[in-house]
């Protein structure tokens, strides 16, 4: 009897139904912004969590099918860009001249890259395979002229706040 | 380092229950620990485990879900339909690996 009572097992929740609920409003369009609400909802997802991501404003790039391929970061208004090695900083005067938002992105989309995490499109097909949940903002959808026929195959639906608001009662929240 | 016995199996744990000796994992034991957790290993589970096994062996660490997937070539919604709501926990926890540490 002591031995069944020394066996140790990893407790994974199963029989607690919390029904954890995470919403994230993805708000920005920058490729550095894309991706702090896509590594959370992959997390949240894979622990068993419900998730619901918002897409609205600038995050609606991260969404239209001829914009998430093309996502760019700019060095400019972030004082914690730095050099690639060690711990100095791009003076900011350098930050708006031509050139430094395609370099910039193209090392920030390499060091991405080499830790294996995908690209924004390639993220977000894995966040639905994994039942996460994609919805766009209705303002956003007619601010910028878009139909569903120019969103991301994974969309569900084009929704307007107040449905967000019932759809995700409950839920824990992250504005992005 | 704590020992525990599953289903006649003595083997080596962390405080959770993962194991901490590669070695003391065979096939049989893996069916063992699946069942603690109320997993019935079908012919389908057995691919990703294996992969996690031998992906361990190259890369030194844990695969996580999306390398499962995407390097081991199994389907996201597959693997979450055979180990439910954690499936990179839980199928670290049967091939006798630690949790996998990568964010994505």
């Amino acid at each position: 009897m002591t031995a069944t009572q020394d066996v140790i097992v990893p407790r994974f929740d199963d029989e607690e139904e919390t029904g954890r609920t995470l919403a994230i409003i993805c708000s920005k369009g920058n490729l550095d912004m894309a991706y702090p609400g896509l590594i959370l909802a992959n997390a949240a997802l894979g622990e068993g969590v419900t998730v619901h991501l918002f897409f609205t404003f600038w995050g609606f790039d991260m969404i239209i099918k001829s914009r998430m391929n093309d996502l760019k970061f700019s060095p400019s208004g972030n004082t914690a860009m730095h050099m690639p090695m060690g711990d100095v900083r791009i003076p900011q005067a350098l930050a708006p001249l031509p050139g430094m938002q395609p370099m910039a992105t193209h090392m920030l989309k390499k060091q991405i890259a080499d830790l294996g995490v995908p690209e924004v499109p390639d993220f977000l097909e894995h966040i639905v395979a994994s039942g996460g949940k994609l919805w766009a903002c209705k303002m956003s959808a007619d601010m910028n002229h878009v139909t569903m026929d120019d969103l991301y195959d994974g969309v569900e639906a084009i929704i307007n706040a107040s449905d967000f608001i019932e759809l995700t009662a409950g839920a824990q929240l992250l504005f992005i | 380092m704590p020992v525990t016995t599953i289903d006649g199996h003595e083997i080596h744990v962390d405080d959770e229950g993962f194991m901490t000796v590669y070695d003391e994992w065979d096939e049989t034991l893996a069916a063992s620990l699946a069942s603690a957790i109320g997993i019935e290993m079908s012919d389908d589970a057995w691919g990703p485990i294996r992969f996690m096994r031998a992906d361990f062996t190259s890369e030194g660490h844990t695969p996580t879900l999306r390398r499962v997937a995407t390097v081991g070539g199994f389907d996201t919604k597959g693997l979450f339909a055979l180990f439910p709501k954690k499936p990179a926990k839980k199928m670290a926890y049967i091939a006798g690996l630690p949790k996998p540490a990568g964010c994505v």
